[in-house]
């Protein structure tokens, strides 16, 4: 009889496991929902449209950067340069600002396209690991753009241009983040981009066995490239809509979102080993990080204590993840 | 696609060759420090003891970074908290050392090694046991100790007795050779030497270069795995330690850097970054290169945050060049088989 | 007889990773002096008997009797303290150490292993040669005298001769033979039936994970082991020996080139020319590492030849990547599975992965042509595609299939397959000798390089015989015996020296 129980809980666990396994994003939106929950019963009343505004505008320079890490680590990969690429985008925006708004962002993004195709050239030319290749570009441009903001500074303070001001920290309809639009069209894109074209299909072949990629005719390298150019665009345009969202800029601005940028893609369920994963998983990551540090702002946790929970959630998760939907491989 | 491959072919004879061969890397890193050397010594005519001291005293905290991180990539990880633990073990130093003498500090830096080691282990024991990987896991540990030494000493400060600042900058043998140097081989010697003779470094190494195997061997991986961290953690403190000692004062954001220069320094020091390959020598050479090379920036004239620039430059073209090398001896080899 | 002492005796042993059933309830029996063999089709669990044996991994459930006492093992180490040894078929020697430190590592001596090293002919081997640097099958041999060393009272051998050569074969079952004559017992686990026949007592037959039978080789033939090892619905597909070849080389109209090769140099590869006709299945015949594997890789793009020239329909190509080859037409099926699939993702993605690889694909992908296509070439090879979410959890001569597939999807102009049925059941290699037969027959080209000679007259029109990088002789298929083409592979008869112009 006992045996009998143990075994149906055993195989309704089975189940529940495997289902988890094909959707590790419901999960995800069970952990994110929890998380709201425990705001909304410790702070009545915070939990509204506008906090759900203010969440997603928030999450977007977040979301839009872990965009490209996940394509990156989907190709088994990772870009360590990312944050010093969104600060790079944003201080340029706000130091060119004077030649006109547009001049500037276009600026800034050929940053993010320069820093990705460098990035790329080394990674998938050179062979060099991304790992290293990816942390001698931040050291690199951060580096540049130290001694750029000297050159540059005589000509006045930094000044974020309109435009970006307005993606950044505008609304749509009172309510609705001009942020969060432009990250509903990037997210799509990749979505869709990664299931349903051929070049989404490579980016998972190329991360799950490059030597059966070459057999079959694919020029692995064209596929790392156009990867690692389309994160350091991505990690621009997040860089903008960052420095909009908080209208300033400084040269440790993107620092923070190292971190975060590869914790969302992880707790998001794609594996850092490559070819397996997704971006929705990423994007409902980087609402649960989002939602967990405004959970420790609304709870006054003093800054060390908060980036302690931080790491140790991050870790928890990751190990909760694996342990669920983890194939021992 | 490979089949079985080409039948033996024993290169070289054993004996120097080979010896040559095999410890190529080090060797070029021995000779690119030699090579930085003489050029500081040609731009700077008067270079003496007291730049070697400053040299050495700077470089400390580096080359500590470099052993840790090379402990556990050797062993087949990565710790990317390294900075953040030196943080920790700096600010803890610096804090509780103030105002104390000399005995009490060296007390206060033993009780650091000790928590410095099972601070690593805590890394390798979480990475070990949650199957998560080791870049997440120690990238998520960064923000932990981070937060761990902003809780201990929220801005710059705190300090050690002088004694204790001496035992890195001080001479007892010979002007030239500054105590720090002396600190830095013995301590490193003194935990790499009985290790490397011995069957629990050939265990590390067997971890590092093929788990799977290494586990058949009879290597118990786990435990191995967390050594290494530990390790690391313990050579992380002394870093730490060494921070105190070059700076005077304990900052919780100052060991960041090193999580980044110490792989750097690795990587150009002959540590293969797939586990397995590599030693302590060549990242320890390779963190003074790092550290010469901004100071003579600044003694050439040039703008000295192009340091930066280069150490992350020559970090992407040492890996390029060392992916080029295995490359052009296959083609070597594969040209000797054709003639042979 | 009186009852023979039982040495090992497991039951129900059973493991699973995540979903997948490895092994659903292996029993075994070894008696003291007996070498044993453990058979079965690809994934059948007969690696993973082996690694639960080990102690490599831990069971799910199950009992394992040594000497009628029960054990467990926590790793490798711990059953070899027990007396068992095992030498893998994944080499498990550590690549960055010297062998001498692999050795310092299992805490082997010098002098226990000296005697074993002679035994195997390895005296001449460096034992300060990094692990790396040696071919595969010499630390095989390696491996093995570790073992051996440590004197087990169960030797293990999970298809380590899969990858040598018969002259190294032959001192591995030299080994096996001394064991089981000084009372010590040997498991062993080979596809090659004549081996097994050869060697072994009795043998045990796993289907689907789980013990299906024992038979004693001396009363038994080998048609009770294959029925066994493919259930009864299977028996009447088995081994129809010639009915492949009954469809042969008749009625070919088309007698133009799919594919010529000219003094081509690469490697082991001296000056090698032949050409390859539409319509027809042209066999490659060799021992290990006379040169087959270099002209695969020249011909499939991988690697560019040293001199020589590569005619596809009497156009000089030159491949500076598979891409290039492919495009002309010759796609390559490589024996491990391994080089060749996408593990973590879809039996659909894996057969369609040719087909994006070009720039103009990368946009929006048509389902519905894809899925068409993919669909017909899955129907066409009887891919069990059940666990297809996934290709890893493919049994291996699924995955093989998808392989082949893959390149019916995409379409081709010659086939190249380098020993496409390496340590895949009789069942699957029967299937895929067929379809080889049918794509030849619609007008296709396919180069078949295969280890197992036997299989030359089942799917070949003719066949090449290499050695020492060159072609020694041709054979039509009805001359390609076993005896012949082993002749001409061990370079006895070099007087048929072939060229391309003696082709036609």
């Amino acid at each position: 009889m006992s045996t009998q129980a143990a075994g149906m809980r055993r195989g309704r666990l089975a189940t529940l496991q495997g289902q988890l396994r094909d959707r590790p994003s419901l999960a995800l939106v069970g952990v994110l929902l929890f998380l709201v929950l425990v705001i909304g019963v410790t702070r009545p009343g915070t939990v509204g449209p506008t906090w759900v505004a203010n969440t997603i505008l928030f999450a977007a320079p977040l979301g839009i950067v872990a965009a490209g890490q996940t394509l990156v680590m989907l190709t088994a990969g990772i870009d360590l340069s990312v944050a010093s690429v969104m600060t790079a985008a944003a201080y340029v925006a706000a130091s060119q600002s004077y030649f006109g708004s547009i001049r500037a962002v276009l600026l800034a993004l050929a940053v993010g396209l320069v820093v990705g195709l460098l990035n790329g050239i080394g990674v998938a030319i050179f062979r060099v690991q991304p790992l290293i290749m990816t942390l001698g570009m931040s050291l690199v441009v951060s580096g540049v753009l130290l001694i750029y903001s000297l050159k540059v500074s005589p000509e006045g303070p930094p000044n974020v241009p309109d435009i970006v001001r307005t993606i950044g920290s505008g609304k749509v309809l009172g309510f609705v983040p001009n942020s969060a639009l432009l990250w509903g069209v990037i997210a799509t894109i990749v979505i869709v981009g990664l299931r349903q074209t051929g070049f989404g299909r490579l980016i998972y072949a190329v991360g799950d066995n490059p030597v059966a990629c070459r057999l079959a005719g694919v020029r692995g390298w064209l596929v790392l490239l156009a990867t690692y150019v389309m994160c350091g665009f991505l990690a621009g345009v997040a860089g903008l809509v960052l420095t909009g969202a908080i209208n300033g800029v400084d040269l440790s601005l993107g620092d923070v979102y190292l971190l975060p940028s590869v914790a969302a893609v992880v707790i998001g369920g794609t594996s850092i080993y490559g070819g397996n994963g997704g971006y929705v998983g990423s994007l409902v990551g980087a609402l649960i990080l989002t939602v967990l540090s405004s959970l420790f702002t609304l709870l006054d946790a003093p800054d060390p204590l908060k980036q302690i929970l931080y790491g140790a959630i991050v870790v928890l998760l990751a190990a909760v993840y694996v342990r669920t939907a983890g194939d021992s491989s | 696609m490979s089949t079985a491959g080409v039948a033996s072919r024993t290169r070289g004879g054993p004996g120097w060759g080979r010896l040559l061969r095999r410890n190529a890397w080090t060797l070029g890193t021995y000779a690119l420090f030699i090579a930085v050397m003489i050029f500081t010594i040609s731009i700077h005519p008067s270079y003496g003891p007291f730049e070697v001291e400053s040299l050495v005293v700077g470089a400390m905290p580096l080359a500590f970074a470099a052993a840790a991180q090379a402990c556990v990539v050797i062993g087949g990880g990565i710790d990317l908290s390294i900075g953040a633990m030196m943080a920790v073990a700096n600010v803890v130093s610096a804090r509780y050392m103030l105002h104390h003498d000399f005995q009490t500090a060296i007390l206060i830096s033993l009780a650091v090694l000790v928590g410095g080691t099972l601070a690593g282990a805590l890394n390798g024991v979480i990475a070990v046991r949650t199957r998560v990987p080791d870049i997440v896991v120690t990238l998520a540990m960064s923000f932990v100790w981070g937060g761990v030494a902003l809780l201990i000493l929220a801005k710059p400060g705190g300090g050690a007795p002088d004694q204790f600042l001496a035992v890195a900058s001080g001479n007892v043998l010979n002007p030239w050779v500054p105590n720090g140097l002396i600190v830095l081989i013995v301590v490193v010697a003194l935990v790499w030497v009985p290790l490397k003779l011995g069957r629990l470094g050939l265990a590390l190494y067997a971890v590092g270069s093929d788990r799977t195997a290494a586990f058949r061997r009879g290597v118990r991986v786990g435990p191995t795995r967390v050594m290494s961290y530990a390790l690391g953690g313990f050579f992380a403190a002394c870093g730490g330690l060494a921070l105190l000692m070059s700076t005077d004062i304990g900052s919780p954001l100052a060991g960041t850097i090193y999580t980044l220069s110490g792989v750097s320094a690795i990587v150009l020091g002959g540590v293969s970054l797939a586990g397995g390959r590599g030693g302590l020598t060549g990242p320890i050479v390779a963190a003074f290169v790092l550290t010469l090379v901004p100071a003579d920036l600044i003694l050439s004239g040039t703008d000295p945050n192009l340091g930066q620039v280069i150490q992350g430059v020559l970090l992407v073209l040492v890996v390029m060049a060392g992916g080029l090398a295995p490359l052009l001896r296959a083609r070597a080899r594969e040209r000797r088989v054709q003639t042979g | 007889m009186a009852d023979p002492e039982i040495l090992l005796e497991t039951r129900g042993l059973s493991k699973n990773y995540g979903a997948v059933v490895a092994l659903r309830s292996g029993d075994l029996s070894v008696q003291a002096g007996e070498i044993h063999a453990l058979m079965g089709a690809n994934g059948a669990g007969k690696s993973t008997l082996v690694k639960v044996l080990t102690g490599d991994v831990t069971p799910n459930a199950g009992v394992i009797l040594l000497n009628g006492r029960e054990v467990r093992f926590a790793s490798p180490a711990s059953a070899r303290k027990a007396g068992l040894a095992s030498v893998y078929q994944d080499v498990s020697l550590v690549p960055l150490l010297t062998i001498a430190q692999n050795l310092r590592l299992t805490g082997t001596t010098m002098a226990a292993i000296r005697p074993w090293l002679a035994e195997l002919e390895l005296e001449d081997v460096d034992l300060t040669e990094y692990v790396r640097d040696l071919p595969t099958p010499t630390l095989h041999l390696l491996d093995l005298a570790q073992a051996l060393a440590a004197l087990p009272r169960l030797l293990i051998l999970d298809e380590v001769t899969a990858t040598m050569p018969a002259d190294l074969s032959e001192r591995v079952f030299r080994v096996a033979r001394r064991w089981r004559s000084e009372g010590r017992s040997v498991l062993l686990i080979s596809h090659r039936m004549t081996e097994v026949k050869a060697l072994c007592d009795r043998a045990t037959v796993l289907r689907d994970g789980t013990t299906v039978g024992v038979v004693d080789l001396e009363s038994s033939g080998q048609e009770e082991i294959v029925s066994l090892m493919l259930g009864e619905e299977a028996a009447s597909v088995v081994v129809s020996e010639g009915a492949v070849a009954d469809s042969a080389p008749t009625a070919r109209t088309d007698s133009t080139d799919a594919l010529e090769v000219r003094g081509l140099r690469s490697g082991v590869l001296q000056d090698i020319s032949f050409s390859l006709r539409k319509g027809e299945v042209l066999g490659i015949v060799a021992l290990e590492g006379q040169g087959q594997a270099d002209l695969f890789e020249c011909l499939s793009g991988n690697r560019r030849p040293e001199a020589g020239e590569i005619l596809v329909q009497g156009k000089s190509k030159r491949f500076r990547h598979p891409h290039d080859a492919i495009g002309a037409g010759l796609v390559l099926v490589p024996a491990d599975r391994a080089l060749a699939l996408l593990r973590q993702r879809s039996v659909l993605e894996n057969i369609a992965l040719p087909m994006v690889n070009q720039l103009r694909r990368w946009g929006l992908i048509n389902t519905r042509t894809e899925r068409r296509r993919v669909s017909s070439a899955i129907k066409r090879l009887e891919i069990d595609t059940r666990a297809g979410s996934r290709v890893m959890r493919l049994s291996g001569g699924n995955q093989q299939k998808v392989t082949i597939a893959r390149w019916l999807a995409t379409g081709f102009l010659t086939l190249l397959c380098f020993d496409p049925t390496r340590g895949i059941d009789i069942r699957t290699k029967d299937q895929i000798y067929r379809v080889l037969r049918e794509l030849a027959a619609s007008g296709s080209a396919v180069l078949l390089f295969t280890s197992e000679m036997p299989e030359i007259q089942l799917a070949c029109d003719r066949a090449l015989v290499m050695f020492a990088g060159r072609v020694v002789a041709e054979l039509t298929a009805h001359d390609a015996t076993e005896a012949a083409l082993l002749r001409a592979a061990h370079g006895l008869e070099r007087s048929h020296a072939a060229s391309g112009d003696a082709a036609s």
